[in-house]
């Protein structure tokens, strides 16, 4: 910062979360000189309340372009965990063995075989492969597999990591590189011209050529004031956690995952609450317990140690917002529900297009102008 | 090191019962807890972290911070300072993370 408070810099990012310190770090690690603004704990963290899936399969069902872009994060990751192990020392637990979505009926197979078929045409010349598992070779799969289970999906791209140590890592990396981080940063107003940009933190002002939304919810009210929209609302998850046990599960599921310390984390409810996270609801925690100890008998045995709620930044359609202004060039929005999932995107590929000063064509789907529907009369 | 407070108590509290601390049988009062049984043995852990590998004892005796963590007649990760010792009882060690019975001899859920 400067004698009269103005930090002027090569790219501002505001939101410290998982998309946040993925594009920063990326930026940074570009060449531009970034800060990344974190608001504080008032702000509603879905970073913290990641269940940790690399997930591809089930993603962009006829929407070809989002299959694509988190099967293109999905190979990026081995090279970002490798690169922010070599960084920080901080290990992410990322493993991609592939993963098993359960099936409880035959018709349940067949509508994921569907599922999983049209996934694979529209995949194109990309490639999706994929198998139908039957219980019978499943048990060989996974142990103790509940009477109910059927069969699985499965994928060879999807996988698993640590949402907590690789924020610590992309924040470590990030001002490891030289990018500066400041936290209790909430943005008070952004003053918008095109390739100009001076976001006001109250007690002072950063300013900056290139200005990255990456606030999550927060973007709602954000991206308006640099000519964008990010019509968005909070997705309730909760997450059931087990006591640690020894490394039993070897393939991550789409409602079951062990991490690399042991617990196991019993997950994927969807609630449509507003803002809430302090209320639990029981009927929900006893359906994720219920469900998981169908899949996996034995996990009734565990004792539950923590649970929690957190929220998903969810788009009306529920793919991820990608924008550049057109109005104010230089600013960029970036959303999603899937920052684990899309952080190999969004340091590895994102990252250097706004460097660069523009989003790739295969990226267009992604704008919000998508939702900008005609009135008819 | 230990010893009992010097308040009268109940005369049931002056009965003593015999269990088992790493398979070392040691008297202990009745309506103790095993926590306690494991401080009386002298025993230098009672488990080791998970991911660390560390030693611990019970420490909080009241429920809160884990460290006591032990298999009690085969249960594993239970927290001996809430357990009531009794005739018979074996308080093993829990070294590391339990064990996830993921075999077929899995107990059916409810």
């Amino acid at each position: 910062m400067n004698a009269i408070g103005h930090a002027t810099r090569d790219a501002i990012v505001i939101g410290g979360g998982l998309v946040g310190a993925a594009i920063a770090y990326g930026l940074q690690r570009q060449g531009l000189s970034t800060v990344m603004l974190d608001e504080g704990d008032v702000a509603h963290r879905a970073s913290r309340g990641n269940f940790g899936l690399v997930w591809v399969q089930s993603k962009g069902l006829g929407a070809p372009h989002y299959q694509h872009w988190t099967h293109a994060s999905a190979r990026a990751w081995p090279e970002l965990a490798a690169d922010l192990l070599e960084a920080t020392g901080i290990g992410v637990g990322l493993h991609q063995p592939g993963g098993l979505h359960f099936c409880f009926s035959d018709d349940e197979m067949a509508q994921r075989d569907a599922l999983m078929g049209q996934l694979r045409r529209e995949a194109g010349n990309a490639g999706y492969e994929y198998r139908m598992i039957t219980a019978a070779e499943l048990h060989d799969m996974v142990p103790g597999l509940g009477p109910q289970v059927v069969g699985a999906s499965w994928t060879p791209y999807d996988g698993h990591a640590s949402p907590l140590h690789l924020l610590r890592a992309l924040h470590a990396a990030f001002q490891g590189a030289g990018g500066l981080y400041r936290p209790n940063a909430l943005v008070t107003a952004i003053k918008a011209l095109p390739g100009d940009f001076a976001v006001d933190l109250g007690a002072d002002t950063v300013r900056a050529p290139r200005l990255v939304l990456a606030s999550g919810l927060g973007n709602a009210d954000l991206a308006p004031l640099v000519g964008l929209s990010a019509p968005l609302r909070p997705e309730r998850g909760q997450i059931l956690v087990t006591e640690r046990a020894r490394q039993v599960l070897a393939l991550p599921t789409h409602v079951v995952r062990q991490t690399e310390e042991g617990s196991l984390l019993l997950g994927d409810s969807k609630e449509d609450l507003g803002f809430d996270t302090l209320t639990q609801t029981p009927a929900i925690m006893r359906a994720i317990a219920r469900r998981a100890v169908q899949t996996f008998p034995w996990i009734a045995e565990l004792n539950i140690v923590r649970a929690w709620a957190a929220l998903r930044v969810m788009s009306p359609d529920g793919k991820p917002i990608y924008d550049a202004s057109e109005r104010f060039p230089g600013a960029y929005i970036a959303n999603c529900h899937s920052g684990v999932t899309l952080a190999g995107a969004h340091a590895s590929l994102l990252a250097p297009m706004i460097a660069a000063g523009a989003l790739a064509p295969d990226l267009s789907p992604f704008s919000a102008r998508r939702f900008h529907v005609q009135k008819t009369a | 090191m230990f010893r009992r407070r010097p308040e009268a108590r109940p005369a049931t509290q002056d009965r003593l019962v015999e269990v088992f601390v790493a398979g070392r049988p040691l008297r202990v009062p009745e309506g103790a807890s095993a926590a306690a049984a494991v401080l009386l043995s002298g025993a230098p852990a009672i488990r080791t972290t998970p991911v660390g590998g560390a030693p611990r004892l019970p420490y909080c005796m009241i429920g809160i911070c884990f460290d006591c963590l032990a298999e009690i007649d085969g249960v594993a990760n239970r927290q001996s300072c809430l357990v009531p010792v009794a005739p018979g009882m074996r308080i093993e060690p829990q070294i590391g993370a339990r064990v996830a019975r993921a075999d077929d001899t899995a107990p059916e859920a409810a």
